[in-house]
């Protein structure tokens, strides 16, 4: 699959590579690689006296060493404006890097095309990934074609340049003028970068009293501060979901937000596949006050205020009769007493097979009480594991608090901000934009034009991850090499190097840097290892070795349970991040914008959640404004209801309402984060009031059941069973719907050969949009903003239909990924008068986009309204950089064209191209993978040629699960479904 | 209509030309019209149909500049407006081939003062119907490729002739091609007839168009044949071209629309819709030219008759359809139905059954029958009814159907409106510069029907 190029593993210029190609090709480096790249007769060509050996190694070395202009390696990033030897246009090239959330990395595998990104992968080979990713890591490569970024430095507003800034910086930051740094402050996110960490070292050395601080407003601080609390010291709890049979998720979101990866995704996912009825799978309860994407797959579900978590932990803590207390006698009748009685039992029944998790919202003293319970289920060490923190384990909230009152104290002359928006992020009651101004020199380096940058003394644009050198560890502590892929496109620089200018380094580039502190631990190899990394996209052995903590259960419960008091009656609100725009750093992101949310389908928005029964007390209806106000702070949201939200609270998202931002996120949504004081930064009892005014929210999905209005029947579109029902019956989904033979009227088609279809695995789908923006990735889909959206014109090929089922106060949630099913009698083609949607031999519904017309036709007669039409011109007027993130194997499609999803028939025909040119007759299972398939975390979707029976997508076909939708109108989709499975406790089924 | 009801000759053969006529005062009484200058009323018409003519081509400058999206169409409704209102002027279009054509063969005289406008409403409405495929894919030089059956010649691709919009294309370009010669071979004789009244340019024009008329025996029997072969060829075409229109909707797959009743349904619904149109238009013509004599009450009553029948039809139709959808069984196609009726386009759907079913059903009574305003304020219903009766059909299918997830609404957007509003100009346009350039009533046949009167109230040569 990917590609790597790594030529020139020197630092000589390209230059003096074409001068004396015969000395560098003396040096043992170059040897080293002739030898990799070469495996056979590669060095003994050199020795040789064969011309045409020597012709053909003079050929490929002057072609890659053309490559090595273009590359890193010489820190030289050039355009391909000279042509260059070796690579072949259209042909593209992958590069292995990583990406952070909250500091964690994760691994990816960037496609490029002629020197520019235009497509992210998972690394298959690193462990934080296993070749899937999410939404967000898709839209990275937006961000970094965002016309709208930080462009040049600045100061104070005027047109400077980084000359200048390193010029004021070597005298700023010289130990005449900062002494002992005690009057220098970074304010920096998260980050487990080894390298970074080396320079901050070095300005420890040099300004022993400066402080480095480290805030992200999503963050995972609870967690290792409540195994702190636990265990004595952070540690970094990782879940093995794949090994437990019973999950409990505490207000955790794991499968969603909550996790600083995917791999949760990817190993529950795999306790959830069935391959027939007498499999097993994982049980899963979920006691949240939002309904998130782990509440949607739970089997069991409880909703409860954010604030009652705790008791309700204690209460299950109680009930195993952990440190000693009292077994409390249960009210059958009431239905929280029930559900922790029987949760109790289940896990007590799978000891050391069981996980119980807590969200990151949570207080310390619920992560301390979970890491008590897991120990006492035996879970330590088999389901839950733990190792050090791969980010500095403080308690950031404080470390904020303290730098504001050192600010506003005018304790702080200097203030470095690397990264991030703290102005928009901060505590709302710390009022940083002001405290920032009392430091007698600002220094930001952020991404775009930001509300931090717009407070600074001194305005750096942060090159993007695509863009700098730099390295990561993932959460298990592996480390990935962070290289770029093209330069930096508007004169940005990684948070490493302003560090290092900070730090007083000599070489202040982030490549030397990186790789200076890696070649220094590997000694002799370090050539070569640093290129293996490259290639890997990880080092090897540098996982963190597991830890085996034990707590002392008596003395921890009584510490602890005193905070673990029910929360007092009356309305809560809980911050979570926005599932499009994380903690604001993707507002300007149009993508993740119009990606529905999840849950709620809302689009362009962040409304305030709450329950029927809340909403109706506050006298509100969706778009009602409400005015919420906590701990002195006050902000303003639209009320939604949600269906199974908890009662007395209201979920906020953070990351809207953004002032200064880009075109795009610019006032898109309400700004919670003025509502987010210090004191009550995750959950805090609130005063709400219906203010009256109404306000427009758009969803792309206006009706939520599969029940019909009016009639009130249910339709046959997600097929559900219990685990036990489908054990008793395994045809239960055969005979959910009953299909009369259809008889066909016209001779059929023969579907010789490969044959392409597509299995999509209801049991595992969460519905996270990994595969909505993969694909708008891939295949060029445009947005089309909030009100249009509101007149249904959105464009997702992919789309994730998201029903309620069963009572509307507390439903059950399914999700069903929806393309085009390629039907074999596929109804869009006959009416087509163009022949513009025709048929392929390997079973495509083709779209010809230079015949479409535009009837609207097709799309009119698809009964799964899967197609999309161009009802203005999107591409229009898009800004230059924008251009550049469009796929170059897909067209972009103009107005009054008919679009949808095609299989990836680009990278199919790709891969068969490939195949030819190295005779091969036939495609192996696996070598094509369309956008959606490769991205999922959850590896719910499953495409190959159905005509092969050893393929992935024919076993899961043949599975007794898998049904087609609307079987009945003998279109054959070539898409099928394999039917829901739920694992409900039988104890909590009845009454 | 008191002292016709006295007069005895009634009794035996309706009057359907009333007062003391003769050939020359016919001729007068029709031909003075174009030729003097016209009435105020004829103005005040033209200074609302031609701003809303100029709307139009507004609305779809904008169209053919921005995109499909100036409207309100969406997914899941691909076709609002767009696809309505091509149905209902096609449909509006039917009355006039039927009165010329069909009328003509089962020797209905009293079609004669009629046939002429409603041909022309037929051409009229047919050239507003055919705006709508044409730029309803927003991008016309493209449509126009797929109009013509012409192979794509480097890889000699065809249009898709199993799609019913390519039947379409050839039906209603059929259809106009033998309404537009059938029209105007009836106009010949009295092209003449203007040809020899005029002087100067005017004589030069209408020589040309009059193909050298000369009125002889023989030039008449070529005539009578041409007409009854053009009648013969038109015949069909009544039913075939709303037939393939209701296949754009019967060959999907959409519940509502999958129906096999659909072709006789949309045939009765168009003959419906162009006699309440003919109704219409005619009221205003004859108050506005005082054609009392030649438009009689009789015809007005004759019209009013064709309405009750095919709005019974078309009732019988949706009852059908109802029936059906509750038979099949099928939970789609019930729920389609019931939607209809009861789901967000509630209102569309009473609409049209109060409009289409419960209005005509007042034509039972001959005093409705017999009054004008009744039966205009009545004809506007069904026009209004049938309006709806393609909405629904079109909108309210599309936007329930299979999956709930996909499911929205259609609201119309202001250049929905104005292009709509601005077709009416077009045709209203059309309409009054025919009626003041061109002999309304067809002279010649006229006359045959005066001469018949002659004949049988005078018992006989």
């Amino acid at each position: 699959m990917s590609q790597f190029v790594q030529i020139n593993p020197t630092t000589t210029t390209g230059k003096k590579y074409w001068r004396s190609l015969s000395q560098l090709s003396g040096t043992p480096e170059f040897k080293q690689w002739v030898e990799q790249e070469f495996p056979a007769g590669g060095v003994d060509a050199i020795s040789s006296s064969s011309r045409r050996n020597l012709l053909k190694l003079m050929a490929a070395s002057f072609g890659l060493a053309g490559l090595a202009a273009c590359r890193r390696p010489v820190e030289h990033i050039l355009p391909h404006s000279k042509g260059v030897e070796g690579l072949i246009h259209g042909k593209p090239l992958h590069y292995a890097t990583v990406a952070t959330v909250g500091g964690a990395a994760t691994g990816l595998m960037v496609e490029t095309h002629e020197g520019r990104p235009t497509k992210i992968e998972g690394n298959e080979k690193h462990p934080a990934s296993l070749g899937a990713t999410s939404a967000h890591m898709q839209a990275l490569l937006l961000n970094l074609y965002d016309p709208d970024r930080a462009k040049g430095v600045k100061r104070n507003g005027a047109r400077s340049s980084w000359d200048e800034f390193t010029a004021w910086a070597k005298d700023e930051f010289s130990a005449a003028k900062q002494g002992d740094g005690s009057g220098l402050r970074i304010l920096a996110e998260h980050s487990s970068s080894p390298s970074l960490q080396s320079v901050r070292n070095e300005i420890a050395r040099k300004f022993p009293k400066a402080q480095w601080v480290e805030f992200d407003s999503v963050n995972f601080d609870n967690p290792r501060l409540g195994t702190a609390l636990a265990f004595g010291q952070p540690l970094e709890a990782h879940y093995q979901y794949d090994k437990a049979d019973v999950v409990l998720a505490l207000d955790a979101d794991f499968l969603g937000l909550d996790s600083q990866s995917v791999l949760p995704v990817k190993q529950f996912s795999a306790k959830r596949r069935v391959s027939d009825h007498n499999s097993q799978i994982n049980r899963l309860y979920a006691a949240e006050s939002n309904y998130s994407m782990t509440g949607a797959m739970a089997d069991h579900r409880l909703r409860l205020r954010s604030s009652d978590i705790g008791a309700l932990a204690l209460a299950l803590a109680t009930e195993l009769n952990i440190g000693g207390a009292l077994k409390v006698l249960s009210n059958a009748s009431d239905d929280k007493a029930r559900f922790v009685a029987a949760v109790a039992k289940d896990l007590a029944a799978h000891k050391g097979r069981s996980i119980v998790v807590a969200g990151p919202r949570q207080p310390r003293e619920v992560h301390a009480l979970v890491a008590l319970v897991n120990q006492a289920l035996g879970n330590t060490g088999e389901t839950v594991i733990y190792t050090q923190p791969v980010v500095t384990a403080i308690d950031s909230l404080a470390a904020v608090n303290q730098l504001t009152s050192d600010l506003n104290s005018g304790q702080v002359k200097t203030l470095v901000v690397l990264g991030g928006n703290p102005v928009y992020t901060l505590p709302a009651d710390l009022n940083f934009a002001k405290s920032m101004s009392k430091a007698a020199s600002t220094v930001v380096l952020t991404a775009e034009e930001n509300e931090t940058w717009a407070a600074a003394q001194w305005q750096l644009p942060e090159a993007h991850i695509f863009e700098s050198w730099g390295d990561a560890r993932a959460l298990d502590g592996t480390v990935s090499i962070q290289q770029p892929m093209v330069a930096p496109l508007y004169y940005g620089k990684p948070a490493l190097e302003v560090a290092a200018i900070v730090a007083g380094l000599e070489n202040t580039r982030a490549h030397d840097i990186v790789k200076s502190n890696w070649s220094a631990k590997w000694g002799a190899t370090a050539e070569k290892s640093w290129k293996q990394a490259l290639y890997n996209g990880f080092i090897d052995g540098t996982k963190l070795e597991t830890v085996k903590p034990s707590a002392d259960a008596a003395r921890l419960f009584a510490a602890i349970a005193p905070a673990l008091k029910p929360a007092p009656a009356g309305i809560e609100i809980a911050f979570f991040p926005g599932h499009s725009t994380w903690d604001g750093r993707f507002a300007n992101n149009a993508w993740m914008q119009e990606a529905p949310d999840p849950m709620t389908k809302i689009v362009w928005d962040n409304p305030a959640l709450l329950s029927q029964t809340t909403a109706t007390k506050l006298g509100a209806v969706n778009g009602t404004l409400l005015t919420i106000s906590a701990a002195g702070l006050k902000a303003t949201a639209p009320a939604m209801v949600m269906p199974g939200h908890a009662d007395d609270s209201i979920s906020l998202t953070l990351g809207y309402g953004r002032s200064a931002c880009g075109r795009v996120g610019r006032g898109v949504g309400h700004r919670i984060e003025g509502l987010r004081g210090s004191a009550a930064f995750h959950i805090a009892p609130a005063t709400v009031s219906n203010s009256g005014a109404t306000y427009q929210l758009v969803t792309t999905q206006e009706h939520h059941t599969l029940e019909e209005p009016i009639t009130g029947k249910l339709r046959p579109i997600v097929l559900e069973a219990t685990m036990a029902e489908y054990h008793h019956h395994p045809d239960h989904f055969e005979h959910a719907v009953h299909v009369p033979e259809v008889v066909n009227m016209f001779e059929q088609f023969e579907w010789k050969g490969q044959q392409w279809g597509m299995a999509i695995d209801l049991n595992a789908c969460t519905g996270c949009n990994a595969c909505l923006v993969a694909c708008q990735a891939e295949n060029n889909i445009p947005v089309v903003g909030k009100d249009q959206v509101r007149r249904g014109r959105e464009m997702h090929w992919i789309r994730l239909d998201r029903y309620f089922t069963g009572k509307m106060d507390d439903p059950q949630v399914v999700n069903q990924p929806m393309a085009c099913v390629q039907c074999e009698n596929a109804p869009c083609e006959s009416v087509c008068p163009v022949a513009a949607t025709t048929h392929s031999p390997e079973g495509l519904n083709d779209m010809a986009y230079n015949r479409c017309v535009g009837t609207r036709y097709c799309a009119n007669n698809c009964p799964y309204k899967v197609r999309r039409f161009n009802f203005f011109n999107w591409n229009k007027n898009l800004p230059e950089s924008q251009k550049m993130v469009f796929n170059p194997d897909v067209t972009v499609r103009m107005r009054g064209v008919m679009e949808k999803c095609n299989y990836c028939v680009q990278r199919i025909e790709e891969k068969k191209i490939e195949a030819k040119a190295n005779n091969r007759a036939q495609l192996k299972d696996g070598d094509v993978k369309s956008a959606c398939q490769q991205v999922c975390p959850a590896e719910a979707i499953v495409f190959g040629n159905i005509n092969d029976p050893q393929s992935r997508v024919a076993q899961m076909k043949k599975q007794q699960r898998d049904y087609v939708l609307l079987e009945e109108l003998n279109i054959k989709p070539r898409t099928s479904y394999l039917g829901k499975l739920r694992n409900p406790n039988p104890e909590l089924i009845h009454g | 209509m008191a002292d016709l009801a006295l007069d005895p000759r009634a009794e035996l053969n309706p009057t359907l030309v009333q007062g003391d006529q003769s050939y020359a005062s016919l001729t007068d009484t029709i031909s003075v019209i174009t030729e003097s200058k016209p009435p105020k009323q004829w103005y005040y018409a033209m200074a609302v149909a031609i701003p809303l003519a100029g709307l139009l081509f507004v609305c779809l400058a904008y169209l053919v500049t921005t995109g499909i999206g100036v409207w309100g169409n969406n997914s899941p409704v691909g076709w609002g407006w767009d696809i309505t209102n091509f149905v209902w002027w096609i449909g509006i279009g039917h009355a006039g081939t039927l009165i010329s054509a069909i009328l003509f063969l089962f020797r209905q005289k009293w079609r004669t003062s009629i046939n002429r406008a409603a041909e022309a409403m037929t051409l009229f409405a047919v050239a507003c119907a055919g705006i709508y495929p044409l730029f309803h894919t927003g991008r016309p030089w493209r449509a126009a490729y797929w109009l013509f059956p012409m192979p794509n010649e480097p890889l000699a691709l065809w249009q898709n002739f199993r799609s019913p919009l390519m039947w379409d294309v050839f039906a209603v370009s059929t259809y106009a091609t033998v309404s537009a010669l059938f029209w105007y071979v009836g106009l010949v004789p009295d092209l003449a007839t203007l040809r020899d009244r005029a002087r100067g340019l005017r004589q030069r024009i209408f020589g040309l168009l009059s193909l050298g008329w000369r009125g002889s025996a023989r030039q008449w029997k070529h005539y009578e044949l041409a007409y009854l072969i053009l009648a013969g060829i038109s015949t069909p075409l009544v039913l075939s071209v709303h037939s393939i229109v209701s296949f754009d909707f019967a060959t999907s797959v959409i519940p509502g629309w999958h129906t096999t009743i659909f072709p006789p349904y949309f045939v009765a619904g168009a003959i419906f819709s162009g006699f309440a149109m003919v109704i219409t238009l005619m009221v205003l013509a004859r108050w506005v030219y005082n054609l009392q004599h030649l438009i009689t009450i009789k015809h007005l009553e004759n019209m009013c008759k064709v309405i009750l029948a095919t709005g019974m039809i078309v009732g019988f139709a949706y009852a059908t359809e109802f029936f059906i959808a509750w038979y099949s069984a099928n939970q789609y196609e019930k729920f389609a139905f019931i939607n209809r009726a009861f789901g967000p386009y509630w209102w569309a759907y009473w609409t049209m059954i109060t409009c289409n079913v419960v209005s005509p059903q007042l034509f039972w009574f001959k005093k409705i029958r017999t009054s004008i305003p009744a039966m205009f304020i009545i004809a506007i219903f069904i026009n209004i009814g049938m309006w709806f009766e393609r909405f629904v059909i079109i909108a309210t299918s599309l936007h329930r159907d299979f999956l709930p997830s996909s499911w929205g609404y259609f609201s119309p957007t202001w250049v929905d409106i104005g292009t709509f509003a601005g077709t009416m100009g077009l045709f209203l346009t059309l309409f009054l510069l025919f009626l003041r350039f061109l002999p309304a009533i067809a002279i010649s046949e006229v006359k045959g029907v005066l001469h018949n009167q002659f004949v049988s109230n005078k018992g006989g040569h």
